[in-house]
């Protein structure tokens, strides 16, 4: 029963050997569904356009830029066979020691920044300690977490309040270098390129897929389960962590009770083609969903219909779309 | 020598204990309710009394029975997300309806949409094949947002409690049976003999327990999954009638915090999240747990934020130690 990841040899990836048009149709062919969603994106966009020349994507990114960060944190948990309840709460716990903290020492923000991290990445440790060692199903640790959590941002803050600094609202809001590009967005494509680039090609990352694909597999090929499902949720905690700071920064000050960031977070997993059942999918493809779950909600706004409507109609897109999904995949594997 | 003898005994006298209890899962959990009332009669002595036994009896019939839904679709390995909306809804269709309808009208036709929540629910599921929580999570948004523009287009209908409801959920026969016992009794015991003798219930745990091998010995599954979700957004509307005559009143969000009580009931009570093993029995008393500790806690005069702590941690150890205690070793 000994653990030892050094054992294994984990095959390279075959890409070298293959011929650009190999690599193009397997790019498309794994990639479809992201492919898909960055088209139905930019219908959408233009689509917008149509409804309102004036409108640009800063707002839309800026709006987005916590769950986005919540959808990356969950589509890496769910990736690796889990899912976090749970990231709802620490986006809250985070934005509220955030927004306290500032208040009470604006001049220490740049180190104030870098604890809320370091909370977020803690707070995660327990999470993956607790599914590890309680051996209770990640749904039902993190439901419990949930109120944990939830409870914990109430004690650091009772009722909405806080404060933000001026150069962490500066970070997100406005355009980059040209104007076009927001900076919301490139805050966030490069948080987490610089994360999950490296990690997605090295070992660990490739046993998070392992893992979430079938665990027994992954634990007698010598991958470290345990080592490997706490390593999931402390990134989902880093990335819940950035969340609370990016709701600090895009509000101005905390809120303990959380909003519908779990919600979002699975559609977005869902819409990004991430597998509920782990091992599948990527990280590009719920940050698109996020973008897109936005936009429909802005060209609702701009057709005049009412709010209560639009609930409606997004989850209706929601139901539809995850039945078509399962039910293409319900026909490739009878197929 | 003797020290190793008396160590080797002592295991072995715990390990009988396990195999027992492990063939008794329900002996844990009464202890801990058991456990859980003590505490609370150390703690604010004279509170445990007949009429406080009615109150949390009260509160812990209508939990219980939006439990059921979650205990019958775990025990296919599924879940339905969608139940404290969908309860939230019937209770408020049935409060905006019984000025028109007379109050049985108003709960049958209240009943409907839960019906097609449901149904819509088990096809996604059953048919499509989409995963349970994704399909009840996006059903509970088109559910929650479907209730906000009823709620606009009736602004000027208002909301009434029958006092038919108020009489079934929130009073008691002789001051301390609770009247909602006279539904919740025979429904229990409809879904535990169901569960253990129809041929519908043991086949829910085979679905749950292997659903490639069901199928291949002949179960329907998509038939049994439409079914089975069809059921939990009926029994989910039950829940909302009830709820809205404990508390006495019906907004559209009435029964919306109790969805993650819901699930802690069914996991506290030992039904496994993955499908083809529990019970209906365990839940009850879970609910029966949640609904004492939720007393304690607020007896014990603490702030919201550490009530929820203390919620969280405790649903965690009880729901370790119960995996501990009853898992195959």
């Amino acid at each position: 029963m000994t653990e030892s990841a050094d054992a294994t040899v984990i095959p390279e990836p075959m890409a070298e050997r293959m011929s650009w048009r190999d690599r193009l149709g397997r790019a498309i062919g794994g990639d479809a569904w992201t492919i898909g969603l960055a088209v139905a994106f930019v219908a959408l966009f233009a689509f917008t356009l149509l409804l309102r020349p004036a409108y640009g994507l800063e707002a839309l990114a800026i709006a987005s830029l916590p769950v986005a960060f919540a959808a990356v944190g969950q589509a890496i948990v769910v990736i690796s066979g889990g899912i976090d309840l749970s990231i709802g709460s620490v986006i809250a716990l985070t934005n509220s020691i955030s927004a306290v903290l500032l208040l009470a020492a604006p001049e220490l923000s740049v180190p104030i920044v870098l604890i809320v991290l370091l909370i977020g990445l803690l707070i995660g440790l327990v999470n993956g300690a607790l599914v590890v060692i309680s051996r209770v199903p990640d749904i039902v640790v993190t439901l419990s977490m949930l109120f944990v959590w939830a409870g914990a941002a109430l004690l650091v803050l009772p009722t909405p309040g806080g404060d933000s600094v001026p150069w962490l609202e500066d970070l997100i809001d406005g355009g980059f270098v040209i104007g076009a590009v927001p900076r919301a967005l490139v805050v966030l494509l490069v948080i987490v390129g610089l994360v999950w680039i490296p990690l997605r090609r090295s070992r660990l990352g490739l046993s998070l897929y392992a893992v979430g694909s079938n665990r027994l597999a992954a634990f007698r090929s010598g991958v470290s389960v345990a080592r490997t499902k706490v390593l999931s949720y402390v990134l989902a905690g880093f990335f819940a962590a950035l969340g609370g700071l990016a709701l600090t920064a895009s509000t101005g000050i905390g809120q303990p009770v959380p909003g519908p960031y779990l919600l979002l977070s699975v559609a977005a997993i869902v819409l990004g083609g991430v597998s509920l059942a782990g091992g599948r999918g990527g990280l590009l493809g719920p940050i698109i969903g996020i973008f897109i779950l936005g936009l429909i909600r802005a060209d609702m706004l701009f057709l005049g219909v009412q709010s209560a409507y639009s609930t409606v109609i997004q989850g209706v897109i929601m139901v539809v779309v995850v039945m078509l999904g399962a039910w293409v995949t319900l026909r490739r594997r009878t197929a | 020598m003797t020290v190793d003898a008396a160590t080797a005994r002592r295991q072995s006298a715990m390990a009988v204990a396990r195999a027992w209890m492990r063939d008794r899962p329900l002996v844990p959990l009464l202890l801990l309710l058991a456990l859980l009332v003590v505490v609370l009669q150390v703690v604010q002595p004279g509170i445990v009394t007949a009429g406080w036994v009615s109150s949390t009896l009260r509160f812990a019939i209508p939990l219980a029975v939006i439990a059921a839904c979650q205990t019958l679709t775990m025990l296919t390995g599924g879940i339905d997300l969608s139940v404290a909306v969908v309860a939230s809804m019937t209770a408020y269709v049935m409060a905006t309806l019984v000025s028109d309808f007379g109050w049985f009208g108003a709960t049958l036709v209240a009943l409907v949409p839960a019906m097609v929540v449901g149904l819509v629910n088990g096809i996604g599921v059953g048919i499509f094949r989409v995963h349970p929580l994704i399909m009840t999570i996006s059903m509970s948004l088109v559910v929650s947002g479907a209730v906000n523009v009823y709620a606009r287009a009736n602004i000027a209908g208002g909301t009434r409690v029958p006092p038919e409801i108020t009489w079934v959920g929130g009073q008691s026969l002789f001051g301390f049976v609770p009247n909602s016992l006279l539904l919740f009794v025979p429904l229990a015991a409809l879904i535990l003999f169901g569960l253990r003798r129809s041929g519908y219930g043991r086949l829910l745990y085979a679905v749950g327990d292997n659903e490639t091998a069901a199928r291949l010995a002949g179960v329907r599954v998509s038939a049994l999954l439409v079914v089975l979700y069809l059921i939990s957004g009926l029994l989910a509307g039950v829940a909302g009638l009830l709820y809205a005559g404990v508390i006495g009143s019906a907004t559209g969000r009435l029964v919306d915090p109790y969805l993650l009580p819901s699930v802690a009931a069914v996991v506290i009570g030992g039904t496994s999240i993955f499908g083809g093993r529990g019970g209906y029995a365990g839940t009850i008393v879970g609910a029966l747990i949640l609904t004492v500790l939720t007393t304690l806690l607020n007896v014990l005069g603490m702030p919201e934020a550490t009530r929820q702590i203390l919620f969280g941690a405790i649903i965690l150890a009880v729901a370790a130690a119960y995996t501990r205690i009853t898992e195959e070793s």
